[in-house]
């Protein structure tokens, strides 16, 4: 079954135009990672998804309805939660704040859902009463990822999860994305740290300047000769 | 009366204006905090909120509600309801400039929306005049004598108790309302980063309305306080206080409500105090010489985030 589906989207910020006709699916259950060079065009694509930005054209279905064109919180509420590269969490609220936050617009079970929070990140529990501006970059990406997980969302999309974290954190990351995606989370990320993506991944879109370049099973993307010179750096 | 019993008479005094000062600066401190921009018509709005209150005392006295004051205060009912009704109709107000005007302008840059503020302070002000007259409209006629406390032989009226006591419980009951209230996070979440707000699911309008009406309903109730200090309101009382709160918004740390409330009282202690030193004629400088300051030396002000 098919969860999100992007169908040729022209989009950009105001007169320039970044994606010029760019496809993606993610099927259920699946970890879609899109790897390509500095803007290659992966955060806009992202944003368009979530309604950030408008696209001028395409059509974006999300378990067979159409999306394209609605606001950021009518999609959250369709089932699809972000978590952007930067600032993606309160800073002057504390962990626990940040949580709710997420679950804003869900009135029932938001005690159930922020203790599974917490079994996927035991740090946070420690940490509830501590605000996140007094976290390290790692704790924030967990807090990050929480949230968005707050709403059950039937897609995750994560923008750069791994950027700017100490190596050791970054497989942590990478372990905790395999464990959302066992609780039925389909997930379409965003990676620099392109190698330690596609291994996770189920398969795998290479995106340069707005249009997509290649596509195949993570293992296909990572054994391409091509593909491996000129984006994994070979 | 010697020179330390003074100082602490004058802290005393300051405590009120600053209590005043207080339930203006949080308003601007919120609406800056969430929209980005300075709102000039902050005062205004405060002014607006003393005429409502003034209108619905009017409309009271001629109802003939029981009017007679409660002791030891120098007012009765009719103030006490006009007070609680005016928070609400200034909220009101304020959402009724915002449609019209503010949210049509969501997303330009902030001096656009400062610009805004500044013609709304000048259509309020001059409505409040036009209505109203230039003159001093009385909220309560009757002198009140002051009381000698038995320390340091310090005077206060009760009055000026009942000022403290409502501002304080007002600010306590905001506390509880930013920290306690889903609406309050969302408030807080929303000032920290819209965009993630919105991106969380957060019905960010909703938050702003949220903060215009209470912001300007604290602006109301530091306006009629401020009436009952002073008995008395003119139109352009408003736009008199915007300097004082402004100076106590940016010692504070413009955007968080707390700094306003230390700033409030910072700027209502040490404008009266001053008058120990210098003419009181130069208590506004004070603040601005504060503002000027702190905007040298630490601009973003001694609780401010960002």
């Amino acid at each position: 079954m098919i969860v999100l589906n992007v169908e040729n989207i022209i989009a950009g910020y105001g007169e320039t135009e970044i994606l010029h006709g760019v496809s993606c699916k993610v099927e259920k259950k699946e970890i879609v990672t899109i790897i390509g060079p500095n803007g290659a065009g992966k955060s806009t694509l992202m944003k368009a998804i979530l309604g950030l930005l408008k696209p001028t054209q395409g059509k974006i279905f999300f378990s067979n309805k159409d999306i394209t064109g609605k606001n950021p919180n009518q999609i959250v509420q369709e089932g699809i939660c972000y978590v952007p590269q930067s600032d993606n969490v309160f800073p002057s609220l504390t962990v626990e704040e940040n949580l709710e936050m997420g679950a804003f617009i869900r009135r029932d079970g938001f005690r159930e859902k922020i203790n599974e929070v917490y079994q996927i990140f035991p740090d946070l529990k420690e940490k509830r009463k501590v605000k996140a501006k007094k976290l390290s970059g790692g704790q924030r990406q967990m807090v990050a990822m929480g949230r968005a997980l707050m709403l059950d969302p039937a897609l995750l999309l994560l923008d750069e999860p791994s950027a700017g974290l100490a190596p050791r954190l970054v497989q942590t990351i990478f372990n905790k994305i395999i464990q959302i995606n066992e609780k039925e989370v389909s997930i379409l990320m965003v990676e620099q740290n392109a190698r330690r993506a596609l291994e996770i991944s189920h398969r795998g879109y290479v995106l340069a300047m707005g249009h997509n370049r290649f596509e195949g099973s993570g293992e296909d993307i990572l054994s391409n000769e091509e593909i491996g010179k000129l984006y994994l750096g070979e | 009366m010697d020179f330390t019993s003074r100082i602490f008479q004058l802290a005393l005094y300051g405590i009120v204006s600053g209590s005043i000062i207080t339930l203006g600066a949080i308003g601007l401190s919120l609406t800056y905090g969430i929209l980005k921009f300075a709102n000039f018509a902050h005062g205004d709005v405060m002014a607006t909120g003393a005429f409502l209150a003034l209108i619905f005392l009017n409309l009271f006295q001629r109802l003939a509600l029981p009017s007679s004051p409660f002791h030891p205060l120098s007012f009765g009912l009719p103030l006490v309801l006009a007070f609680i009704l005016c928070m609400v109709a200034t909220g009101g107000v304020a959402i009724g400039i915002d449609s019209a005007l503010y949210k049509r302008l969501r997303g330009t840059r902030s001096i656009t929306l400062l610009i805004a503020s500044v013609g709304v302070a000048f259509i309020l002000r001059n409505v409040l005049q036009f209505i109203w007259g230039p003159d001093p409209r009385y909220y309560i006629k009757k002198i009140q004598v002051s009381v000698r406390l038995p320390i340091l032989g310090l005077r206060i009226k009760h009055d000026q108790v009942f000022i403290i006591i409502v501002a304080a419980c007002l600010v306590i009951f905001l506390h509880f309302f930013l920290t306690r209230t889903r609406m309050g996070k969302a408030m807080r979440a929303t000032s920290d980063n819209m965009d993630l707000a919105k991106v969380s699911g957060i019905d960010t309008e909703k938050v702003i309305k949220w903060t215009w009406v209470i912001g300007s309903a604290l602006a109301a109730a530091g306006a009629v306080l401020a009436g009952i200090d002073n008995k008395f309101i003119t139109p352009s009382f408003g736009w008199d206080m915007l300097l004082p709160i402004f100076a106590a918004v940016i010692l504070g740390g413009i955007g968080s409500p707390y700094g306003a409330m230390l700033g409030g009282m910072v700027i209502g202690l040490s404008s009266e105090i001053s008058t120990a030193f210098i003419a009181t004629s130069y208590k506004p400088a004070v603040a601005f010489i504060i503002m000027v300051v702190m905007l040298l030396i630490k601009p973003r002000g001694l609780l401010g985030e960002k």
